[in-house]
């Protein structure tokens, strides 16, 4: 027998009251580590996604929109940009590299990107088997996509049309997969990589179907079927081609000043830079944040005042006890740390079951959505924060117990023990 | 002596001083303490006890004097040295029989008397599982008394111990107090006005309001 088998037999013996105050920090405590979570995770994962690129170029319209399009491929594109414009920026001296993109298709929602060979090597990938795409409809697949849809390389697919599941296929060609990259928790793990050239001609199959087919389109996707596609800078094409999105970097800092106006006013694109789109999306998303940490915390308070008031209604029924502890020898102190005890091991429990908690509800909310952004989270991955909350809870426990446990500390036996 | 108590007074608050009898008592010794209802007997043995700090007058147990320890010392001491029998059984309703017992043991720092074996003297073997909940009052008022005898104390007092129990029970009782404190050579005090008791033990002072 000790302090703490005996905290925890009276604990245990209210296992209600004891059960419903645990619970209710842990909720408290959930939300918080939800929170704590995605911030991290999420904030961690919006840079490492948009690192290299200094600014995104596509059709007008809102600027996020482009930036969650372009750069994280969560939203739909604002429409496409002639490609002669394009490469008119590319000449322009305040521009290093683009990396031209041409989005709208998809496969059982994984979204199908035609690019450049530049764009894998932005984010440093690896293929983990097969090689880069060199010829029209050779696809690469992301390590996501690998695993959910179980293709190798070799292995062929249909792409729908639009970036959402349920659209019609494109059944002229089929996708030839011809690589698979490594997971490096960044946004390819969720895409498939093409040529830009692989798109156009979907389309063109599309486009033929209903009524303006002409033999120099037929002719032309034939031919092209055989050569090599660009593998860097832009596809070459005699026809004016459309494209969806340009990833620019800048090659000095001036351009940061520059580019963005040029572009703005000087053509029919915009152009949007990641970072300050995102930080005024965080700004809009901070209003919720604060409403639920404030949740949190009221709810946190709650439990801890009803720590405080079961500590205290246990006291009044134990002060029997507390006397004949005090008459077999127990010190004052003894019963002071007695009740502090019992405070501290709840909060305790409240602070671990409430970390556990917010794993799994983030777990839940991740398998609730897997290919959202959200969904390459992850859950069990824990923080040196979670510590704090820890930390926190048993600031509330020691807070709860004050009251209580001074006033076991007073309590006088000989008063208590005659009163019968 | 093993116990005496010198003359001992006593003011509660707004009431007239109580003045107490001087007990003396040799190892294995037993005596009644009796009086009418109001007239302080749970005081001296409060006093007794190291509960209350006297006006006046002294308690020495085994050559201590009680007035010159204080705060944890004396309640060390006291779970050491001292056993005590309430009126009402006051377990502790979150442990069981045994567990109990065990805290005697805990807080006074001393390796008393072995539980199992109290226990089955005390007719308790089985109950040592249960709750304490369980219990009729006269098994709880034995496993109070078990408490009470876990340290083997050198004074056991004893408040009432049987005025809540019917004949049978009050003689167990009053025989199981007697015989375990002969048997560990402890002075033995019972309070009470409970004339069964008397039967039992000839020596007694009695307290009166003056």
């Amino acid at each position: 027998m000790n302090l703490f088998k005996l905290s925890w037999k009276y604990l245990t013996f209210r296992p209600l009251s004891t059960g419903l105050n645990v619970f209710l920090l842990a909720l408290g405590l959930a939300i918080i580590t939800v929170l704590l979570l995605i911030q991290d995770q999420f904030e961690k994962k919006m840079s490492q996604d948009a690192a290299g690129i200094d600014l995104v170029v596509g059709a007008k319209g809102s600027p996020l929109q482009l930036i969650l399009a372009g750069v994280y491929h969560i939203d739909f594109p604002t429409g496409n940009i002639p490609m002669d414009e394009a490469q008119k920026l590319s000449r322009n001296r305040l521009v290093k590299n683009i990396i031209p993109m041409a989005l709208g298709d998809n496969y059982q929602g994984f979204r199908i990107v035609g690019t450049n060979h530049d764009y894998p090597a932005l984010y440093e990938a690896e293929l983990q088997s097969g090689a880069l795409w060199i010829k029209p409809f050779e696809v690469v697949l992301g390590a996501e996509v690998a695993v959910k849809s179980g293709y190798k390389v070799g292995d062929e697919f249909l792409g729908s049309h639009g970036i959402s599941v349920g659209s019609h296929e494109h059944d002229a060609n089929k996708f030839k997969v011809v690589g698979v990259l490594d997971r490096k928790g960044n946004v390819l793990d969720r895409l498939i990589l093409t040529s830009v050239e692989s798109i156009w001609y979907t389309h063109d199959e599309g486009e033929t179907e209903p009524a303006d087919s002409t033999a120099n389109h037929e002719e032309h996707h034939m031919v092209n079927l055989q050569d090599s596609v660009a593998v860097i800078g832009f596809p070459k094409t005699i026809e004016s081609r459309d494209l969806t999105t340009l990833l620019v970097q800048y090659r000095n800092p001036m351009a940061a000043i520059q580019l963005p106006r040029l572009i703005n006013s000087g053509t029919s694109m915009q152009a949007a830079s990641p970072s300050f789109e995102m930080s005024r999306l965080f700004e809009l998303l901070g209003v919720g944040i604060t409403l639920l940490q404030g949740l949190a915390v009221v709810i946190i308070g709650i439990s801890g005042l009803g720590i405080f008031i079961a500590l205290y209604n246990s006291l009044k029924e134990r002060k029997y006890d507390l006397a004949i502890l005090r008459a077999i020898g127990a010190s004052r102190g003894q019963l002071l740390l007695l009740i502090f005890l019992e405070g501290i091991m709840l909060t305790f429990m409240g602070a671990v079951l409430g970390i556990l908690l917010g794993h799994t509800f983030l777990s839940v909310i991740i398998s609730q959505n897997e290919q959202g952004v959200v969904g390459s989270l992850q859950p069990w991955i824990f923080l040196k924060q979670e510590l704090w909350i820890v930390v926190y809870a048993l600031t509330v426990g020691v807070l709860a117990s004050i009251i209580p446990a001074v006033a076991a500390y007073q309590t006088s036996i000989a008063k208590q023990l005659t009163k019968a | 002596m093993l116990f005496e108590s010198r003359n001992l007074e006593y003011n509660h608050p707004g009431q007239k001083t109580l003045v107490f009898p001087d007990i003396s008592l040799a190892s294995g010794e037993s005596l009644l303490v009796l009086g009418k209802s109001g007239s302080g007997k749970t005081t001296l043995l409060n006093l007794l006890a190291g509960l209350l700090k006297p006006k006046a007058g002294e308690v020495v147990l085994a050559n201590k004097d009680f007035s010159q320890m204080k705060g944890q010392e004396m309640d060390l001491f006291r779970g050491k040295e001292i056993g005590i029998v309430f009126q009402k059984p006051h377990l502790l309703a979150a442990l069981n029989v045994k567990e109990n017992l065990q805290m005697a043991h805990f807080f006074s720092k001393k390796k008393g008397q072995d539980i199992g074996q109290l226990l089955a003297e005390l007719g308790l073997s089985e109950k040592a599982k249960s709750s304490v909940l369980t219990l009729s009052e006269g098994e709880a008022q034995r496993v109070s008394i078990a408490r009470a005898l876990a340290n083997s104390p050198k004074l056991i007092l004893a408040d009432e111990p049987t005025s809540s129990l019917d004949d049978e029970n009050t003689e167990k009782v009053i025989q199981l107090l007697k015989t375990q404190a002969a048997k560990i050579g402890a002075a033995l005090i019972i309070v009470t006005h409970d004339q069964r008791v008397k039967a039992h033990i000839p020596n007694f002072v009695e307290v009166n309001p003056s």
